[in-house]
C-alpha cells in the first residue's frame, strides 16, 4: 500500500488536469427526487448554448480529460443531448451519463449499443417500486427498469445501475445486484450525501450506525464488481487499508470537479454552494484557467488540517471524511464526517447547527415528499 | 473517482502478476490514452474504462516505446533498466497486458 499511498499524495496537491468531472447539462427534469443533490426541476435559462458546451469540449480534449460524467436534472432532455455525446466521443472525451431512463426507448438504446464510448447509468434508488418511488416519484421505478429492458433487448452490455444508498434500501443490496445480473448490468453503488434538496431528508433517509457497518461488509465482500465511484472512503476505518476497493480518497477540486449547467465550476457534484464555487467558465477565462487558478482549488490542494480528528487512529484512513457532508450538515469542515465510523458524528449531528441553504434551487414550486416504505404491507393504513 | 485498478505494485498501480512474456513484441491498445503527469502517467482505457497509473518516467517511457522494439526486452534495455532492476518493470507490464492496457503484436500476427 505505500506505493498507492504516494501516489494519493500526489493526487492530493491536485493534477494540471481533472481525471475526470461532473458536468451537468440542464437543471431541468422530469421527476423531482426527495434527496436531489443539485435541487433540479425548472431549466435555468442562463443553461449553456450548445457551442458553448461544444467549446468546453475541445477544451476538456486539450486537457486530455479522459470521461466526462453527464448528468443534471435529467440531461436527455436537452434537445442537442445526442449531439454533444457524439462530439465528446468524436473527441476523445468518453461519456458516462445518468439518466432516469425517460428518454431510452427501443430506438435509443440501438443507437447506444452502436458505441464503444458511451456508457449509461440508470437511477434507481430501490430493487423495488415501492421503496424507489417513495423517494424518486411514482413510476419511476417502472421507467428505469424500461429503459434497462431496452438497453438489453438492444444489445448494450453493461449498463449501470446506480443507486444511492438510503436507511430503506440498503437492506436490498442483494437484491440490486440480482436485478443487474440479471439485465447483464453492473451495479453501481453511491453514498447519500445531505446536498441540494437531500439536505431536507439527510437526517430521516442516511443509513444508521449498524447499516453503515453492513454496507461496508457487503462492500467488501463484493469487491470490485460493484463500483462506488469511492463513494465511501468516509467508511474505509472500518477495515484493514486497503480492504475497500478504489482510491479512497477525496477527490474535489484536486482530480474531480463538477461543471454546472451554467458554466459554475464548483469543486465536486456533492458541493452546490458558493462556498465551494471555484468561477465560471465563461467569464472566468474558461475551465482550464479556473481549474488551474482558482483561489478555492489551489487552497483544497494544500495539505489539509486534520482539526478535531487529528488523534484519531483511523484519520490515516478517512481523512476526516467528505467536505460536503459535513458543510450541509453545518458540521465544521475539520471535524468527524457526520457518518464518522467511531461515532464522532452523533454528538455533532446532535449539537446545535447552522445548515446551509444553498442559493441555487431550481426545485418546482409542487415538490414530491417523502413518503416512507411501509416495513410490511399491513403495516399502511388502508385510508 | 473509479479508480479499478489500484494495488501493490512498485511501478504500476494494479494487482495481481500474471506471466509476462518479454520476449515477444507488445504495444498499448489502441483505445489507450496516456496522459503523463509528474509522477509518471495516468492511463485510460476507452473499451474497458479501466484507469490505471503509473508510478515513476521509466515505465512511461517503456510502455511509448513497446511499439517501436521487436520484444519487450529490447524495450527496457533502451529505457536503461538493468537486468537486475528489471523484476518490478515486468511485473508492472503484466499487469497492464493482463487488463488488456497492452496487446501483443505476435499473437496477433498469428490470428
Amino acid at each position: 500500500m505505500t506505493a498507492t499511498h504516494g501516489l494519493i499524495e500526489k493526487f492530493e496537491r491536485g493534477l494540471d488536469a481533472p481525471i475526470c468531472l461532473t458536468w451537468e447539462l440542464t437543471y431541468a427534469c422530469n421527476l423531482a427526487c426527495v434527496h436531489c443533490l443539485s435541487s433540479s426541476g425548472k431549466r435555468d435559462p442562463r443553461e449553456l448554448s450548445t457551442a458553448q458546451c461544444k467549446a468546453i469540449i475541445d477544451e476538456l480534449e486539450r486537457m486530455q480529460v479522459f470521461y466526462v460524467n453527464i448528468g443534471g436534472g435529467e440531461p436527455t432532455v436537452r434537445p442537442d443531448f445526442w449531439e454533444l455525446v457524439d462530439y465528446a466521443t468524436d473527441h476523445h472525451v468518453g461519456v458516462k451519463f445518468s439518466t432516469n431512463g425517460v428518454r431510452i426507448t427501443p430506438g435509443v438504446a440501438a443507437r447506444l449499443a452502436a458505441s464503444d464510448y458511451v456508457d449509461v447509468q440508470i437511477s434507481l434508488d430501490g430493487a423495488t417500486a415501492e421503496v424507489n418511488d417513495a423517494v424518486r416519484g411514482a413510476g419511476s421505478f417502472d421507467m428505469a427498469v424500461r429503459a434497462l429492458e431496452n438497453l438489453a433487448a438492444a444489445g448494450f452490455s453493461d449498463a449501470k445501475i446506480s443507486v444511492v444508498v438510503t436507511r430503506h434500501n440498503v437492506g436490498q443490496l442483494d437484491d440490486f445486484k440480482a436485478l443487474a445480473d440479471r439485465y447483464g448490468a453492473t451495479l453501481r453503488i453511491t453514498r447519500l450525501r445531505p446536498s441540494g434538496r437531500g439536505a431536507d431528508v439527510w437526517d430521516e433517509l442516511h443509513p444508521a450506525a449498524a447499516q453503515q457497518v453492513q454496507l461496508y461488509d457487503w462492500l467488501v465482500a463484493h469487491g470490485e464488481r460493484v463500483l462506488t465511484g469511492d463513494s465511501f472512503f468516509h467508511l474505509s476505518g472500518l477495515g484493514a487499508p486497503g480492504a475497500l476497493a478504489g482510491l479512497n480518497m477525496c477527490g474535489a477540486g484536486r482530480v474531480v470537479c463538477l461543471i454546472d449547467p451554467v458554466g459554475d465550476v464548483y469543486a465536486c457534484p456533492f458541493a452546490i454552494h458558493d462556498r465551494f464555487l471555484a468561477g465560471n467558465v465563461l467569464s472566468d477565462g474558461g475551465f482550464d484557467n479556473v481549474w488551474k487558478h482558482s483561489a478555492l482549488f489551489n487552497e483544497l490542494r494544500e495539505p489539509q488540517s486534520a482539526g478535531a480528528c487529528g488523534s484519531c487512529g483511523h484519520y490515516d484512513a478517512c481523512r476526516g471524511g467528505c467536505m460536503a457532508a459535513k458543510f450541509f450538515t453545518g458540521l465544521p469542515l475539520d471535524g468527524p464526517d457526520p457518518e464518522c465510523v467511531v461515532g464522532h458524528g452523533v454528538p455533532a449531528l446532535a449539537a446545535e447547527r447552522d445548515k446551509p441553504r444553498p442559493r441555487v434551487d431550481h426545485s418546482r414550486t409542487v415538490m414530491l415528499t417523502l413518503s416512507r416504505p411501509p416495513e410490511r404491507p399491513c403495516n399502511e393504513s388502508p385510508i | 473517482m473509479p479508480a479499478h485498478t489500484v494495488g501493490s505494485s512498485p511501478a504500476v498501480g494494479a494487482a495481481g502478476t500474471p506471466a509476462f512474456d518479454p520476449a515477444r513484441c507488445w504495444r498499448l491498445h489502441p483505445q489507450v490514452a496516456v496522459r503523463p503527469e509528474s509522477f509518471g502517467a495516468l492511463l485510460y482505457h476507452f473499451g474497458t474504462r479501466k484507469l490505471s497509473f503509473l508510478k515513476n518516467r521509466v515505465i512511461l517511457s517503456v510502455v511509448e516505446t513497446l511499439a517501436d522494439h521487436p520484444d519487450a526486452n529490447s524495450a527496457l534495455g533502451a529505457a536503461g533498466v538493468s537486468d537486475a532492476d528489471k523484476a518490478p518493470y515486468l511485473d508492472a507490464l503484466g499487469v497492464l497486458a493482463a487488463s488488456n492496457m497492452l496487446v501483443c503484436n505476435d499473437i496477433e500476427e498469428i490470428r
